[in-house]
């Protein structure tokens, strides 16, 4: 199989998944059988790429011409592939934990819930791979509609309010800025690939920049940059599972990838740090890291919590871009798999003890850990990777993004990347510590060990397992990345 | 003053459209407001035929061996036979409206009729 | 006299044929006297014109513009039916919707309209499809009026068989507006026949070259405008439209949407750039001005009425009215990206407007009305139906991959090219009115229980959800393969900004 037939059948696979799935829905054990195998399918397929991008060829294939001049093609590099790895591999170990946790759970509409579970990892591996920016726009739209079934799974009145914010935001700002950016685009370059150096370069003067920086910022609404992060808390009425993948992993990380990928091929680093219109983004990335974890540690429901972590964390990514170094670009790819395997695994953790104990609230969770010894370590290792210790993960990305702040000369984000962990800290040890080292409420009765069904324990162990495996990586990471700092 | 009067078939053209126009815009009879409508179209014809008239010309028939005859321009009346058949059918379909109208409403005053509608 | 033809005279009686054989099978249906032979001669005729017209296309692409003489009477003086780059396209989305309408037909048909009247109900349908046909065909201005006409009368018949005694007030109330808005235009011919003495549409804008900017020209300019602004429903002259749309039949309402508004916007495409030269209308008067605000306003509120809407079928009627916006702004940017974002709009809207009144017109046959109310829980008791509507609706919102976004592309392209920032944010905030005005329904028929006492309700037959799934297949289809649409609209934009002869 050519590199390029890989990279055409990727996106096809959960797509043949998710059409298998609708049609053998009737038979549950045939249906996530087919999930499962799908994932597998996937991961092995966007594994055969990973050799030949580390060689350094770039596969492209026009799929069909959209506009002329404008197709929608696929044009595989360094971050996008190190995305979809991402994406399908974490996939594979949500679709186990979907399985215990919707049968656990006793969820209705199960079919519906996998079939466009895989139409959203579909359209998030046509993001990783996209060539230029209109298919990287229709893959983000695809991924908007196909996770509003999701979203909305309960179908009550509060999961439909929560899907009127969902919709509502990353519709307007899609459409209302990153389109009109894109066609701003289109307009002054007359191309809209993905080119190595930009290009943009002499094409607008600095303020158009700004403004054309501003519009893709803020227009992808998935990157959860402040004003535009209420969905993200809004979306947390989903199933976990979907928090889980979705909302720490495919869908906010396709908002910061498009970011990042806006920065590195459509501006390129060099014309955005010259043109210093990306200081307003470093700001608006500070201020959404700090705020964010400040609401963090007001929230009790831990899911709450999460999300805003995740809003929080996702600023580190676009702060990566908006510094534009050498460095901090890296950094902030880093981060893209740093923080999801961080992420997915707190939230499968959430997810447990809802499970286990029905219990959402962190108050709740006092001297919890020694009914669910495994869930509650797993979360404090992942809660460590978060805040950027060693031996985890995060400890790397975070190491790169204020070195690039140091190589930029920035001092305000190196503080602020500073506060933010120990805000990290403030928002997420107590969780793992009160539950190990506080007494459990006295009225509750000592059950002695209490975990979630072992299809929701065996994957967060994987996960968490995972972020120190990432700490010992790193360097290949680092070396496969390197690419995109060099025009 | 000669100038004011020397076509003064647009004059009865624009008396005419505005007669019409203004009764289907201020009646709320239904019937009237068709007859309204039906003035106005008159006057469109009124305006096509009698652009068709040449001064001192005559019923546009080919007569042999007269070569200087001046003929009237013939295509605006064939045109306009169209547009009164059109016409025709237009008033002949309103009023077979308004008496479906009368049956189902019993009346064929607008108001009237829009009240009825609001009320149901 | 030289009369500019360089078109390729016709060989084939195909462009007569494409309007005489929906014309001749209309009496038949009315004599027929039977239910099932009119409409067996219904759907003959109407796919017939399909074929005919795909031909034509087909034709046109190859060897250029036809021309043909009707009688063998040569133009200017006889009638000539010209068919370029663009009426070919018109008449493509034309029949196509006739036909699958017309396929679409017998069971909503049967719901709505009594037995006996049947065969007088399909030969104004076929009426109707002739006038439209008409129209798109031929060359000759008078001729436009005539056919207008029969289209028109033919319109007011349909539209008064709706069920309620509201449609027959409906039927009336746009008989006085359309017959002042056909009466308009007729005096617009009058005037340009005046100063020149022919009605040839190619001959006119020959003729009428030297006497451009007299008074009488630009009388019948303004005369004509409000004319077709009236049969297109141009805000604010839309007032016919919401009524007409809601009262009529399901099948008429979803036959007239796609068809009667836009070829009134065709004829005023025509007109401007064939017939006046976009020189003289947008240069020498201040037409494109009021054109744009009045479009970027009828979008605004008309589309924030649909959000107020309780009736679905009204919803998507004040939805229209918006959607014609899009199109006369796309004329009025006199720009081959703009021109070509109206053309396409002009037919990507009858797609997706086409399959939405479709959806409506199967919730019709099973609930018997059309309220909001009547939409709770139909996303799991009629799936198909909704899920084309779903679909459909992602099209009016202009999502990427349907049709919609590839009309708004055009759209918006037109107006940073021309520099007009605030028509493209416009443009694009209006697209989350009608992502408003969708998930209305998308939500009550999703998430809302039907009532307790509520009767079964099965999905519609077959015969009605086959023509609304090809529709719908349709938005989605010419939505990611553009070369058939946009293409050819390109072409025909580039033919009409070059002066539009050919």
């Amino acid at each position: 199989m050519s590199a390029q037939t890989a990279m055409v059948i990727a996106p096809l696979v959960p797509l043949a998944g998710a059409l298998a799935v609708s049609l053998l829905g009737r038979w549950p054990n045939v249906r996530e059988a087919i999930s499962l195998i799908t994932g597998a399918a996937l991961f092995f397929v966007v594994v055969t790429l990973v050799p030949v991008i580390g060689a350094g060829v770039r596969p492209a294939a026009r799929i069909v011409e959209i506009f002329p001049g404008v197709p929608f093609a696929f044009d595989l590099e360094p971050l996008g592939m190190l995305f979809a790895l991402v994406a399908s591999g974490l996939w594979i170990v949500t679709t186990l934990y979907s399985i215990g946790y919707m049968r656990g759970h006793h969820e209705e509409n199960q079919t519906r819930f996998y079939a466009c579970f895989a139409v959203a990892i579909a359209a998030a591996i046509s993001a990783a791979f996209s060539g230029n920016l209109l298919t990287l726009f229709i893959s983000y739209e695809v991924l908007t509609l196909s996770t509003y079934p999701l979203v909305t799974h309960h179908g009550t009145e509060e999961a439909k309010r929560a899907g009127r914010v969902y919709l509502g935001i990353l519709f307007s700002t899609s459409i209302c800025f990153l389109l009109f950016a894109i066609l701003w685009t289109w307009h002054l370059t007359g191309t809209l690939d993905f080119r190595p150096g930009g290009i943009l370069a002499g094409k607008a003067d600095p303020t158009t920049l700004g403004v054309l920086l501003a519009l893709f910022a803020f227009g992808t609404g998935k990157a959860a940059l402040m004003p535009f992060h209420r969905w993200l808390p809004a979306a947390m009425v989903a199933p976990t599972p979907v928090s889980a993948l979705l909302h720490a992993v495919a869908v906010v990380k396709t908002g910061v990838f498009t970011v990042m990928k806006i920065v590195i091929y459509i501006f390129g680093i060099d014309l955005l740090s010259a043109s210093a219109m990306n200081e307003w983004l470093i700001y608006a990335a500070c201020f959404t890291i700090l705020v964010a974890s400040f609401v963090a540690m007001t929230k009790d429901n831990l899911k709450a919590r999460l999300a805003y972590s995740t809003i929080s964390q996702l600023s580190y990514i676009v702060l990566g871009a908006a510094l534009a170094t050498k460095s901090s670009i890296i950094g902030g790819s880093m981060h893209i798999a740093m923080h999801a395997v961080g992420k997915i695994t707190l939230f499968f953790c959430a997810g447990a003890i809802f499970v286990a104990s029905h219990k959402k609230n962190i108050s709740e969770m006092r001297g919890i850990g020694r009914a669910m010894p495994f869930t509650m370590s797993a979360f404090l290792l992942a809660s460590l990777s978060v805040i950027g210790l060693p031996p985890m993960g995060g400890m790397w990305s975070k190491w790169f993004l204020g070195l690039g702040a140091v190589e930029a000369k920035e001092w305000i984000p190196l503080a602020v990347l500073m506060i933010s962990s120990l805000l990290n800290i403030a928002y997420l040890v107590p969780v793992g510590v009160q539950a190990f080292f506080r007494p459990p409420d006295g009225s509750a009765p000592d059950t002695g060990l209490h975990e979630a069904p072992i299809l929701c324990v065996v994957p967060l162990c994987i996960t968490a397992l995972g972020c120190i495996a990432l700490f010992f990586y790193a360097g290949q990471i680092h070396d496969f990345l390197a690419p995109l700092a060099m025009p | 003053m000669s100038h004011l009067f020397s076509h003064y078939n647009y004059w009865i053209v624009i008396v005419l459209m505005m007669t019409g126009f203004y009764t289907v815009i201020s009646r709320g009879n239904m019937v009237k407001k068709l007859i309204g409508l039906n003035i106005f179209q008159t006057s469109v014809f009124l305006l096509f035929i009698t652009m068709g008239k040449i001064k001192g010309g005559t019923a546009p028939i080919v007569m042999a061996g007269k070569e200087d005859v001046v003929y009237s321009n013939p295509i605006p009346h064939v045109l306009i036979l169209t547009a009164i058949v059109v016409g025709v059918s237009t008033t002949a379909l309103g009023l077979a409206l308004v008496v479906r109208i009368k049956e189902a409403y019993g009346t064929v005053e607008e108001d009237e009729v829009q009240a009825e509608d609001i009320r149901r | 006299m030289n009369y500019p033809d360089t078109a390729l005279v016709a060989d084939t009686q195909l462009p007569a044929l494409q309007v005489v054989i929906p014309l001749l099978s209309a009496p038949l249906c009315a004599l027929a006297r039977n239910r099932r032979a009119a409409y067996a001669i219904t759907l003959l005729a109407s796919w017939s014109a399909l074929v005919i017209a795909v031909l034509l296309l087909l034709r046109v692409h190859a060897h250029g513009t036809i021309s043909y003489a009707l009688g063998g009477w040569a133009p200017p003086w006889g009638i000539e039916y010209r068919i370029d780059y663009l009426n070919a396209f018109v008449l493509v989305l034309l029949s196509s919707i006739g036909a699958i309408v017309a396929a679409y037909a017998p069971a909503s048909v049967d719901s709505e309209i009594p037995r006996d009247r049947q065969p007088l109900f399909y030969c104004a349908y076929m009426l109707c499809l002739t006038g439209v046909l008409g129209i798109a065909a031929t060359g000759d201005a008078f001729n436009v009026f005539v056919f207008l006409e029969v289209a028109a009368l033919s319109s007011y018949i349909l539209i008064s068989l709706g069920k309620s005694r509201k449609a027959l007030n409906a039927a009336y109330q746009y008989l006085v507006m359309g017959t002042i808005g056909s009466t308009f235009i007729l005096i617009g011919i009058g005037f340009l026949y005046m100063m020149t003495g022919t009605l040839n549409m190619v001959d006119l804008a020959e003729r009428l070259a030297p006497v451009r900017t007299t008074r009488p020209v630009l009388t019948a300019f303004a005369f004509f405008t409000v004319g077709v602004s009236i049969k297109m429903a141009l805000f604010p002259l839309h007032l016919w439209l919401p009524n007409a749309y809601t009262r009529a039949p399901s099948v008429v309402t979803a036959f007239i949407a796609s068809t009667g508004t836009k070829v009134a916007v065709y004829i005023m495409i025509r007109f401007i750039f064939t017939v006046y030269g976009v020189q003289f209308a947008f240069a020498s008067t201040p037409v494109a001005a009021a054109l744009i605000s009045l479009s970027l306003l009828g979008i605004f509120f008309a589309s924030t009425a649909a959000i107020f809407q309780r009736n679905v079928k009204r919803m998507l009627a004040y939805s229209s009215i918006a959607q014609i916006g899009y199109m006369v702004l796309g004329i009025s940017f006199v720009s081959v990206n703009g021109l070509t974002g109206g053309i396409v709009h002009l037919f990507n809207h009858a797609l997706m407007k086409g399959a939405l009144f479709l959806a409506v017109g199967c919730v019709m046959l099973r609930m018997k009305r059309t309220k909001l109310e009547e939409f709770r829980g139909l996303g799991y008791r009629m799936p198909v139906t909704m899920f084309a509507f779903t679909i459909a609706g992602l099209s009016m919102i202009g999502v990427p991959m349907t049709v919609g976004f590839v009309s708004k592309w055009y759209l918006i392209l037109a107006a940073l090219e021309k520099g007009w920032w605030p028509v493209a944010a416009l443009i694009l905030l209006s697209s989350l009115l009608a992502v408003v005005y969708i998930w209305r329904v998308i939500e009550v028929a999703y998430f809302q229980k039907p009532p307790e006492d509520a009767p079964p309700v099965t999905e519609a037959p077959l015969s009605m959800l086959i023509p609304l799934c090809v529709l719908t297949a349709a938005t989605i289809y010419f939505g990611i393969f553009t070369g058939a649409t946009a293409g050819i609209a390109h072409r025909a934009a580039e033919m009409l900004m070059a002066g539009g002869v050919h």
